[in-house]
């Protein structure tokens, strides 16, 4: 039983890095890319880890999997939060079709070129 | 009393990912978290006392759970996203005002942005917190910022404050 979920988990994860993957492919600009990176592909691989658990049980693997997912959590938040504004400040502007944008301006003007 | 605390959370995630209780491992163990509490130990929150009320923890056990939901529901939402021929998307950054005081509530309101559905935090300024956003739903401020942090901000401050 325990295997079966954790084949259908691991389709799963499979399935969301793939769109993941598409996403990076699709998406117009750095920060929508950097949308589907995070969310899609975290899911996807903790789904795969946790799938890990249903293979293994509690045993050295299992437990090692869990421990895998807040690091994966707090590593890929981070990443994500320094590419977007390292990619702000450098002056990659937004994709053409975006309604709003608060942040400009916001940045400190000797940071980067503003003007692309 | 800060050090401490640090020490004890690193030696016991030293033991969790090793998960081996042989001497050599526990002595490597603690020389590791003994520099990293060196080097880090400044940086690791305030107010070290609210590890030890219990009624945090159960708060944040609550957050879990509607955070993995959030979460969930963010993963289906791009995943339409892409997978839609047309690409329904309606991108830009916003700002939202933030209701949180501590730094480590930030940080994990921050979070909890970056992996909810279609927003990613890019900077915190003041009081304000900047958001890209892959479909900007309404241009109301008042909405849109009870969407992307109204539904965290009142169990992040039975958390951190």
């Amino acid at each position: 039983m325990s295997n079966i979920i954790g084949v259908i988990l691991l389709c799963i994860g499979i399935l969301f890095n793939l769109f993941g993957c598409l996403g990076l492919i699709r998406l117009p600009d750095v920060y929508n890319r950097l949308q589907s990176a995070t969310k899609c592909v975290t899911l996807g691989t903790c789904s795969i880890l946790i799938s890990l658990l249903f293979f293994f049980g509690f045993s050295e693997i299992g437990i090692k999997a869990l421990v895998a997912i807040p690091l994966l959590f707090f590593s890929t938040t981070v990443a994500a939060h320094a590419l977007a504004r390292g990619a702000y400040i450098s002056g990659i502007g937004l994709d053409k079709r975006s309604i709003k944008d608060d942040y400009k301006g916001q940045v400190i003007e000797d940071q980067g070129d503003m003007e692309q | 009393m800060r050090y401490l605390t640090l020490f004890i959370i690193l030696f016991l995630f030293w033991l969790l990912l090793t998960f081996e209780l042989s001497p050599e491992n526990l002595i490597t163990g603690a020389v590791a978290a003994v520099i990293t509490t060196l080097f880090f130990g400044r940086f690791f929150v305030r107010g070290v006392k609210k590890f030890f009320q219990p009624a945090r923890y159960f708060w944040l056990l609550v957050y879990l759970f509607i955070f993995i939901w959030e979460c969930l529901k963010a993963n289906f939402d791009v995943a339409y996203r892409v997978l839609h021929p047309a690409m329904p998307i309606k991108p830009g950054i916003v700002k939202v005002k933030l209701n949180l005081e501590s730094n480590i509530g930030r940080t994990f309101l921050a979070m909890s942005i970056t992996m909810t559905p279609g927003t990613i935090a890019v900077d915190i300024i003041d009081d304000h917190i900047f958001i890209h956003w892959i479909f900007i739903s309404s241009t109301d401020p008042e909405v849109y910022s009870k969407k992307i942090s109204g539904r965290f901000e009142k169990h992040l401050k039975r958390i951190f404050e």
